[in-house]
This record gives C-alpha cells, structure tokens and sequence, in this order.
C-alpha cells in the first residue's frame, strides 16, 4: 500500500482488549445510517432496490446512480458512503475489464466479489488508511444461475438469498425472512422488494426516488427506466 | 537459422466428429545434433483443452509451465476448469505480454466444447487463427499442410482421425532433417483420451 504523502506506515485499525476492531465496528455504524439498499434472489434472475432520495429539489435525479453495473451480467449497490462506493466500483470494473483481456469472458460474480472483499479487508490492515464506509450487495447471473453477495467493511462476504443493509436493514430483513420462498420468480420477486422497501420509507415512494435493477436469465444486468418502474409500482400498490 | 528452427518439431491438430486430435514428433536436437528422441511436445492442460507447443524446446517448457500454474490458480478461484477458447485467450495474451521480447513458440491448442471441436494456432506474439479442419505448426508447415490439405475431410470418426492425423504427421517429418525421431498422438473424445506412440523412421 503505498501512500506517498503519510509517515504512516502502520495500520489505523488494531485490536481493542476485547479483541473487536472498532473501525470495523465504527464503519457499519456508518453503513446502518446510510440508505437502505436490499437484494432478493428469484428462482430465474436476483433484482436490487435502493432509496434515492435527495434534501432539495433542486438536485437532478437522472445525474446519480447507485445501481452500477460492474460486467454485463453482474451489477452492485451500496449502503453507506457515497464517494467511498464510487471508488469500489472503479476497482471492480478494473479488475473486470482486465480479466476480459486475459480470457476473452466476463469475470464470474464469485470473482469480482472476492476481488472486492480483498480490497476491502486491505484497508483494515494497511498502513495510513481507513475501512471503506460500505456494505455492498452484488448481483449477477453466470453457468452456475443467479447469485447475490453482501460484502461488508471489513472483507467479508456472504452468499444470500435475500438481504438487506442500511438505515432499515433489520426490519426489512424479517419483512424479507417472512415473505421468502425458493421457487419465487424475478416478477414477484419486484414486487416483494418494491413492499419491503416501502415499509421503511418516509413518504410517498414512487419512481423517482428509488433506482431498481435486474439479472434475468437472459444475464444482462438492467436498471429499470422509472416508467417501467411506475409499472411495476402500480401492481404493488 | 531461425531461433524457431534450433530445435526442430512437428506438430498438427485436426477435427473430427465430435472429436479432435493432435499429434507432434519426439525429437529434440541442438541444430543437426538429435539430442533427445522422447521430448514431449504436446500437454494435456484439462480433460478437455490439450495444447501443442513447437519452438525453442527451453521457451516450450517454461510455458508449459507457466500455463499449468496460471491453470491450477484459476480452477482455484473459479472452482472449474477453464474452456478452450479462455484458454486460447489466455495463451494468446501471455505471448504478446512479451511483445518485444517474446516466447520462440509457436502453440496449437486443441480441445472439446460441448458443441464440437475446437482448433486454435498462433505465432510466437499470440496472433490466433481459429479453423474448423486443422492447424499445423513446427519445423516443416509446409509439408503439413500440403498432406493434411489433401487428407483431412470431415466428419471423420476417432479412428478414421487417427489414421488421418498419424499418415499426415509421420509423411512430413520425413521429408525434414529437424523433425521426427518418434512421434505421439492424442484422440480426445467426450469419454476420454487416447494416446498412441507412432512408429516411424527414427532418422
């Protein structure tokens, strides 16, 4: 890890007495005050679902993304620091795009999330930086069917069939325990995001202030225009 | 003489019916000096992907090398096995890595895909060309593929390729001082691989 400009050469995160990496634990802090992002993986694609709200009217929605596809069939969402996620992505279509050159295929989600859970288990142990202020949730479709992978700040990840991280996290997670089952399909499985998200969210939701995404087994990674969302909304309500 | 000449080989890959074949000779010399005669040429990198290397016998071993340790990486991190065509990718982007320095080999890669054959040859800076009916490197190319232009036809059988692939090899290292001295093929096939010691003229 070079950093040019630090006399650091020692890590910022060590270990208290009781033995917890309080960075760490300081750093999902800050991910559970971030917006809800959540992820539910169907029997034949995974769809992801974050808020998208902003504190003025005046911010022009259609300049940010949190839905960012990494490889055609593979794409992330983030709960937590903004720029912080930005620069994860960057280093995940890096790594993606490097990975096509070398085999001439598009790098498996497995890989792309080790990739990242590596770089971020990086940060907790070198020297003059700090944990990434994110947990992400990735998806994607490959040989093997759909996947969906929650890395969190400190490396490590977990293969889930639904999850949820941000402000709301724990209830959209019983919300998503109760209403889970194996066989559900890409359409249902929306329309369980789209009332999980809703019921944590502070005001009215509708297609603008929330991005959703895609995988199918056609294995291209989509972020819904907000009409076809507006559709989706109008079943749900 | 060129580099790629120093130690003399033969090699050739050809397609089947559902099946694909690659053959190479054993020599191994130091110019007109035959210095081994058992010097293998071809490896077999998964059940289905082998790959033939003729060239300068040290840059032959050294990639083989290589290759079975990027190859042994990526079925750990990706829990598979690679396919043929990654696999030429692979190869072909190690070799131009080197653009200005390069390996003095010439591979063959030969493997199965589940929908048939698959044939890729490359020149030392990882130029492929990928055929339907066969590709040839080595020491003598020409007399390669004057006998598998003439020979090959399609749809063969495993044994109707062995035969073909075998007469092929063994009529055009004999007609060149740097290649033969033994020759071995293999017939891969969607239940297995065959392999065959040829017996030819050991001159």
């Amino acid at each position: 890890m070079d950093t040019a400009d630090s006399s650091y050469s020692y890590s910022l995160t060590t270990f208290s007495r009781s033995g917890k990496l309080l960075q760490i634990e300081y750093a999902l802090t800050a991910v559970s005050e971030g917006k809800t992002a959540l992820g539910i993986k169907a029997r034949n694609g995974v769809v992801l679902c974050t808020e998208k709200k902003f504190p003025s009217k005046l911010v022009d929605r259609a300049a940010v993304r949190k839905l960012e596809m990494l490889t055609p069939s593979c794409g992330m969402v983030f709960a937590g620091v903004g720029p912080d996620y930005r620069v994860l992505v960057m280093k995940a279509r890096k790594s993606a795009q490097q990975y096509k050159l070398a085999y001439g295929e598009h790098k498996p989600i497995r890989g792309l999330v080790q990739d990242l859970a590596a770089v971020m288990q990086e940060y907790t142990q070198s020297g003059g930086v700090r944990p990434f202020g994110v947990s992400l949730l990735v998806c994607g479709y490959d040989d093997e069917g759909p996947h969906l992978y929650q890395v969190d700040p400190s490396g490590a990840f977990y293969g889930w069939k639904a999850s949820a991280v941000g402000k709301n996290f724990k209830n959209a997670r019983s919300f998503l325990e109760k209403r889970y089952n194996d066989d559900v399909e890409l359409d249902d499985a929306i329309h369980t995001a789209l009332l999980t998200m809703r019921e944590g969210f502070e005001g009215e939701m509708n297609e603008h202030n929330i991005e959703l995404a895609v995988v199918g087994t056609d294995r291209q990674f989509k972020v819904l225009a907000p009409a076809e969302l507006r559709d989706y909304l109008d079943e749900a309500n | 003489m060129s580099i790629l000449e120093h130690n003399g080989a033969a090699i050739i890959a050809m397609a089947g019916k559902d099946c694909v074949a690659i053959a190479a000779d054993t020599r191994m010399g130091l110019r007109q000096q035959t210095v081994a005669t058992d010097f293998e040429k071809v490896f077999k990198m998964t059940d289905s992907v082998f790959v033939g290397l003729a060239g300068l016998a040290t840059d032959v071993q050294t990639l083989r090398n290589t290759l079975k340790f990027r190859l042994a990486l990526y079925a750990l991190r990706e829990e598979r096995e690679i396919k043929p065509d990654a696999f030429a990718a692979l190869v072909s982007h190690m070799l131009y890595e080197k653009r200005f320095g390069p390996y003095f080999v010439e591979p063959i890669v030969a493997g199965l895909k589940p929908d048939g054959p698959f044939l890729c040859g490359m020149d030392l800076l990882g130029a492929p060309v990928f055929t339907e009916d066969f590709v040839v490197a080595g020491t003598c190319t020409e007399n390669l593929h004057g006998m598998a232009e003439s020979m090959w036809r399609p749809d063969m059988s495993p044994d109707e390729l062995f035969e073909t692939v075998s007469q092929c090899l063994l009529s055009s290292v004999d007609r060149d001082a740097m290649s033969g001295w033994g020759a071995v093929v293999h017939i891969l096939t969607p239940t297995g691989v065959t392999s065959k010691k040829l017996k030819g003229r050991m001159d």
